[in-house]
């Protein structure tokens, strides 16, 4: 094994890696369809910024979640610190520039989630999802109250865990303050366990762990929410337990998942043949 | 005013027995406990309701059809999941909690359904130094009655020895002859019973309405991790820690009362991942 490569990244095995997630053409579909839809779809423009937000927010989520393997339902925490960062600033009239108020955004969320994850990720299982549920919630108990929190500690952790949670929280409180910049306003729900159920379930919707799944879940999960949960918000909510169920039990991979199969048999008959 | 607190602890206990000793015991994540006491609730108060059923017949009638129902859906769709990644686990329980609350919803409708409860639990009770609400003192004796009665069968029966056995090692109990999917469901229904009467029980103090299971999932999640997985004991004293800081919170510091028992928590966890009385991993 030692005589094959001079150096790590010309290992047969690294090179192949790099080669697998090098880009494709077709890879530029998504880009220009979000730029399709705002020429083709002028009066659903608002619609459209929900979606590509819960993109940035769901990818922000697989990140921890699909490649880190942190299973959390707290995520909507660093949505919510980059909301209400951008919308505090911007109410003091201490800033209100969009990109940098953004960059600001991130740089807030990214200091919780190094200051939480720190201390959370020495924990798993139930307790670290305990943890992650009990860290939004007080956030938004706090935000209810409007107070100040610190908080801090120390103690051996895995640094590469920690670091993939705080770009997890800092690409998730961008999507934050784009949200608040969308909609000019803050609220509770951006911290609420509503949020990060919902962010959690498009995102294996899609397919966790890959780099799509964001996309097919947002775009999936909010055309059918868009036109359905208010006409029948009952029955909305059982299609989708049902779904949350058959996906459990059956899809684990989400739609991506799915594709994947799909493609593996066509490429295996083919080769059959 | 404590024992206001120690009353709904009291519930909190008998709702969240039942999913301490299934996580301990089964190691699966089910986040829909809420709903067998929900559905145990509305039974129970349509057994009363529309079945003329006395309290304790409905009480009764409640866990034994919740129970039987939690036998059909572990040997069906749980044990498919026992070995799965905790994310699937709690994919499935959440999506089973969006399907009871929907089924709630359009079977009874979204308001609270209130409990009359019978004329002897009604009015008060007078202890000698104070009087008291008679409701809140049965609730009291038969929480406690239970946790006695859990931990002698833990301590004391064969079964107990099982459980408590296949709860520190799996792998072991197999190799000795435990019949482990015999045990698992088993104690799943019981859990799922002892929750139905929680929810019947609490219906005064929780309510009864369709938001039920999500509401009141993080507080059940509390209870269960500060206490440690399937440890009576230990349920018993988070449940009664936390029924009573949340009654004196609620009087004293009405704003900032949770957000003190979810630092709490986070303190706790952080000091003792295996909750107060759990074992360390």
């Amino acid at each position: 094994m030692s005589g094959v490569a001079s150096r790590p990244t010309e290992h047969p095995a690294a090179l192949a890696l790099a080669h697998r997630h090098r880009l494709r053409v077709w890879e530029a579909t998504p880009w220009l369809i979000a730029l399709a839809v705002y020429f083709a779809f002028p009066t659903y423009l608002a619609f459209a910024t929900e979606v590509l937000i819960t993109i940035l927010f769901a990818i922000s989520l697989d990140l921890a979640l699909g490649y880190a393997g942190i299973v959390t339902l707290g995520h909507a925490v660093f949505f919510g610190v980059g909301a209400y960062t951008v919308g505090i600033l911007a109410k003091q009239g201490l800033w209100s520039e969009p990109i940098t108020g953004l960059i600001l955004a991130g740089g807030a969320a990214a200091l919780i989630g190094l200051a939480s994850g720190r201390v959370l990720l020495r924990t798993s299982g139930l307790t670290l999802l305990m943890l992650t549920l009990c860290t939004m919630a007080l956030f938004e108990e706090a935000a209810n109250m409007a107070a100040e929190l610190t908080g801090g500690f120390d103690g051996p952790v895995n640094t590469r865990l920690v670091t993939c949670y705080v770009i997890s929280a800092a690409i998730a409180g961008i999507a934050g303050g784009l949200w608040a910049q969308a909609n000019a306003y803050v609220n509770l729900s951006t911290l609420s366990l509503d949020r990060a159920a919902t962010v959690l379930i498009i995102l294996v919707l899609g397919g966790h762990g890959r780099l799509y799944g964001a996309f097919v879940g947002a775009l999936a999960y909010m055309t059918l929410s868009h036109f359905l949960s208010q006409l029948y918000p009952t029955a909305w909510q059982l299609g989708l337990g049902l779904l949350l169920v058959i996906i459990a039990l059956f899809a684990r991979n989400g739609i991506c998942g799915l594709g994947e199969t799909l493609l593996r048999r066509i490429n295996r008959k083919a080769a059959a043949s | 005013m404590a024992l206001g607190g120690m009353a709904a602890g009291m519930i909190l206990f008998i709702v969240s027995v039942g999913l301490s000793v299934t996580m301990g015991l089964m190691g699966f994540v089910n986040l829909a406990h809420g709903a067998f006491a929900m559905v145990g609730g509305y039974v129970i108060v349509h057994a009363m309701k529309s079945w003329g059923l006395p309290f304790v017949p409905a009480l009764a009638t409640g866990c034994l059809i919740i129970a039987a129902a939690s036998i059909v859906l572990e040997r069906l769709l749980y044990t498919r999941l026992y070995r799965a990644p905790e994310l699937d686990q709690v994919l499935f329980t959440i999506g089973l909690v969006f399907i009871t609350i929907a089924a709630v919803t359009v079977l009874v409708g979204p308001e609270n359904q209130p409990l009359t409860l019978p004329s002897w639990l009604q009015g008060q009770v007078d202890l000698g130094f104070t009087t008291y609400r008679t409701y809140s003192i049965a609730l009291i004796v038969v929480g406690s009655a239970l946790a006695l009665g859990l931990w002698l069968g833990f301590e004391r029966t064969r079964l107990g020895a099982q459980i408590r056995a296949t709860v520190d090692n799996r792998r072991m109990a197999e190799a000795v002859g435990i019949n482990i999917d015999r045990l698992f469901t088993l104690t799943f229904a019981v859990g799922s019973g002892i929750a139905a009467l929680g929810g019947g029980l609490g219906a005064e103090f929780l309510g009864l309405d369709p938001q039920y299971p999500l509401k009141y999932l993080v507080y059940f999640l509390i209870v269960v991790a500060v206490g440690g997985l399937g440890r009576i004991a230990g349920v018993f004293c988070a449940a009664l820690l936390i029924g009573v800081l949340d009654f004196v919170l609620k009087k004293y510091l009405p704003q900032g009362g949770t957000l003190f028992i979810y630092a709490l928590t986070i303190l706790l966890l952080l000091w003792r991942p295996q909750g107060l009385f759990g074992k360390a991993s």
